[in-house]
């Protein structure tokens, strides 16, 4: 049987990223970390794209994207 | 959904509010703030990021409180012109300047060309009498010009981060705010 598997996930502007971590506190699954001090980076592992991030990011540089992939 | 644990620096909060109400009743305790300066520069030029921000930030936590907790922030996007580099580089130039101004009034106090202003400046424009936070010591006077002034930079960048806080999302103020600029900038060069 074959399904379409939708996996969303947060995405960062880096650019405009402030890297003043308001995402990390927000983040449930503790997905978001800013190690070098210029931008968040998010674990896809854990991220469940639920948008928190997106809502409470002062700068708006973080979006929610969506892959479908074929899944057997 | 599950409730993060609490640490001690998530009321990191208490100590930023308790430091602009006691700045209306003993202007030294103003010198405190020079921790809210100098403890981010630090971490980003020993270990390079910006953790100050990320968990230590009265400030932020504050903003943070009162916009999403007491809902008292809109939730709008910040307009794009102020996240940009142009913008956050020439506020932080502008903020610095604004303190070189400060430090140089507190100068000419320790020289003795001026007097004690006992006065708190707002906004960098508006001079409020505040006499009724000092009422004499053994310090020299400069020691005393100095806490004014420095709380004058901590009012301004407070009254900027609410009304930000009031109009954008609740922590707006970090995204022009000079020392995450700067802390920012130490990283870049550092990574």
């Amino acid at each position: 049987m074959t399904g379409r598997r939708i996996k969303k996930y947060a995405v960062v502007t880096k650019r405009y990223c402030v890297g003043c971590g308001s995402c990390i506190k927000e983040c449930p699954k503790e997905a978001i970390s800013v190690p070098n001090g210029v931008f968040a980076i998010v674990d896809l592992e854990k991220c469940v794209g639920c948008g928190l991030c997106v809502k409470i990011c002062p700068a708006s540089v973080i979006h929610i994207k969506t892959d479908s992939k074929e899944a057997l | 959904m599950k409730t993060k644990k609490k640490n001690w620096y998530d009321y990191l909060w208490v100590l930023s509010t308790l430091y602009m109400v006691i700045g209306f009743f003993n202007i030294l305790f103003a010198w405190l703030g020079m921790i809210c300066f100098l403890v981010p520069l630090a971490i980003s030029i020993i270990n390079g990021n910006k953790i100050y921000c990320n968990k230590y930030c009265g400030r932020g936590q504050l903003f943070d409180l009162l916009g999403k907790q007491l809902k008292l922030s809109r939730k709008k996007d910040i307009p794009h012109f102020i996240r940009s580099n142009w913008f956050r580089y020439g506020f932080l130039i502008f903020f610095l300047m604004m303190f070189a101004n400060m430090l140089f009034s507190t100068y000419l106090v320790f020289i003795g060309s001026s007097g004690l202003k006992q006065i708190v400046s707002l906004l960098w424009s508006f001079k409020l009498p505040w006499h009724f936070a000092y009422r004499g010591s053994s310090l020299s006077p400069w020691v005393v010009q100095y806490a004014f002034g420095f709380y004058s930079v901590m009012l301004t960048s407070t009254v900027l981060g609410l009304i930000t806080m009031l109009l954008y999302k609740p922590r707006s103020w970090c995204v022009y705010c000079p020392m995450g600029t700067m802390t920012q900038g130490i990283c870049k060069i550092k990574n």
